[in-house]
């Protein structure tokens, strides 16, 4: 008998149906390591701005593969496997850093800045005795090396074969938005992590998810930074699982909510300083308030008003995602700007008005759908396609997410 | 050492982390100058001499605002938080006040019953004494040891 041909079987309704099992199937999240993570996709590493000097050094991951990418001696960035040709040990221990080389603590094995295993310990042995026989080729393990591309400032990496060039894997509507935001040379201003207790795919549905926005988020709602109401759209890539959502920072005042009784309009509550937190200026000179950006899997752009941010999707078990925020604003910033992105920053991460709700909602689903195995959710908000659209009030983009994520996962 | 000193900090401390404990949220703010600074943000952060902040407010009505939201807008599940400080450590004696470090570990405790510690870090307080048995917060910078949040932190630290 095998159990998980019968269950694993995607509902017949296709990508309107989510089969809940997909947030819980142990043996199909080792799979999504390898067909995705460590497949033809390109994941976000980090920021050019967080390598800011040769031989700088940062941690990350290529999903549960944790990862080194390092900026040489002559500037050049290179990603490889955080892990020993030898026993396998992590070589870096650090998150970030200035170093010439790395050494791994175990034996003292030793690697230049583009991963290349320099120097072994007593390879020779002592006195002529002991050390590695000479036919042994121990370069031959050293740790894998990923394909880098670097867009507007933001360092992706890849193990696939035939992951197709960045910009051709972003789509066009991508490489305008993601330019866009990326206006000047970066500027670090911080960030921190939130741990989401939920299957990762549950946390970049929630992104992707432009309907609940405004209905779960009071503060978007009642402040007005986000409305389905509002003009704006959604553009879903032609893989489906790159997609943007934006609106305009112009309102029409509509009180749709309010009529609707929705509880996310709330005309009672309100701030006693809201321009000490919400005041903003138009940076990008187009209107747009508000653009969230997703590239499969894992990656988060994000502009609310001035809080611009990058978010890694990181999954560190069937139940638990580390969400990795870097926020940042550019090098021309007068200290204006750079106090507003500050007072803006309350909206996101882990205490923020609006973010601090999406990790309490993926928790929600993956406690909520514990035993549902056999029932899947319903996902027809916007009808069964997954084409870009002017309306928000639409799970296009989540469809988009689930019909790329079939296609590498041959499901 | 001036045990006045020490005392007067333990105290204000203990008064502000029991108003958090017990849920009287509402008298947060007032533990604060008009114009108080409260923020919270991490070691790794403050090392790097990065400005980012969780909570970044500059005045009492910034974090009455915080609690109004934390009523009345955000949605999170029923938790609370157990505070543990430590003794504090005077850094500073100014003319009007003193700067003072406290360490604090603070477990949170949800409506299911299950208890984790949830963060650990310290207070880099900026304390004045407005009165001759009274002291409030011009600044409280609230420094986390560890960049993880697990889910949320929506009530305050």
């Amino acid at each position: 008998m095998n159990i998980h041909t019968t269950v694993r079987q995607w509902p017949a309704e296709g990508l309107v149906r989510v089969p809940y099992w997909v947030y819980s199937d142990r043996a199909l999240y080792d799979e999504e390591q390898a067909r995705i993570f460590r497949g033809d996709t390109w994941t976000f590493l980090c920021m050019d701005a967080e390598l800011p000097t040769p031989n700088s050094f940062r941690a990350s991951n290529l999903g549960d593969m944790p990862v080194v990418v390092t900026r040489d001696a002559n500037g050049a960035v290179h990603a490889f496997e955080n892990r020993c040709a030898h026993r396998g040990s992590l070589l870096c221990l650090k998150e970030r850093g200035e170093a010439r080389e790395i050494v791994c603590v175990y034996h003292n094995w030793t690697y230049d800045l583009t991963g290349q295993l320099t120097g072994i310990a007593f390879r020779r042995g002592i006195a002529g005795k002991g050390g590695m026989p000479s036919d042994c080729r121990p370069e031959e393990h050293a740790p894998r090396q990923l394909r880098i591309e670097i867009f507007a400032g933001l360092v992706f990496g890849t193990l696939g074969r035939n992951t197709p060039s960045l910009e051709e894997y972003l789509g066009p509507e991508h490489v305008v938005r993601i330019r866009r935001v990326m206006r000047a040379p970066a500027k670090l201003i911080g960030g921190y992590s939130q741990i989401i207790p939920s299957n990762w795919k549950l946390y970049i549905e929630n992104v992707k998810d432009s309907y609940h926005a405004s209905l779960l988020h009071m503060f978007f709602t009642t402040f007005r930074l986000n409305r389905l109401s509002q003009k704006g759209g959604l553009v879903v890539s032609k893989a489906g699982g790159n997609h943007i959502s934006y609106s305009m920072t112009q309102d029409v005042a509509g009180n749709e909510y309010e009529q609707a009784g929705l509880r996310s309009a709330n005309e009672g509550y309100a701030l006693e300083a809201p321009e000490m937190l919400l005041k903003n200026v138009d940076e990008f000179g187009d209107g747009i308030g508000l653009q969230i950006l997703t590239v499969f899997p894992g990656f988060v752009l994000q502009q609310i008003r001035n809080c611009l941010a990058v978010r890694r999707v990181v999954p560190r078990g069937l139940d638990k995602t580390e969400l990795v925020w870097t926020c940042f604003g550019f090098t021309t910033d007068d200290d204006a700007l750079a106090e507003m992105r500050l007072r803006q920053a309350n909206l996101i991460g882990p205490a923020g008005f609006i973010s601090m709700e999406d990790g309490a909602a993926a928790g929600f689903v993956q406690r909520g759908v514990a035993g549902a195995n056999d029932a899947a959710s319903l996902v027809e908000m916007g009808g069964s396609g997954t084409a870009s659209e002017e309306s928000r009030v639409s799970e296009a983009a989540v469809r988009g997410f689930w019909k790329d994520y079939r296609h590498h996962m041959g499901l | 050492m001036n045990i006045e000193h020490l005392a007067r900090v333990a105290d204000l401390n203990a008064r502000y982390a029991d108003a958090i404990d017990a849920d009287r949220l509402e008298a947060w703010p007032d533990f604060f100058l008009d114009d108080g600074r409260y923020r919270i943000t991490t070691a790794e952060n403050l090392a790097q001499g990065l400005p980012l902040s969780m909570v970044y407010a500059t005045s009492r009505a910034m974090l009455r605002d915080r609690i109004t939201a934390l009523r009345e807008a955000n949605v999170y599940e029923g938790q609370y938080y157990r505070h543990v400080l430590g003794t504090p450590l005077i850094a500073a004696v100014e003319t009007d006040g003193l700067r003072a470090r406290t360490s604090f570990m603070v477990a949170r405790v949800m409506r299911s019953g299950e208890t984790v510690l949830f963060a650990t870090g310290y207070y880099e307080d900026r304390i004045v004494f407005d009165a001759p048995d009274g002291a409030r917060f011009a600044e409280k910078t609230v420094i986390l040891d560890s960049r993880q949040i697990d889910t949320l932190l929506a009530i305050p630290l």
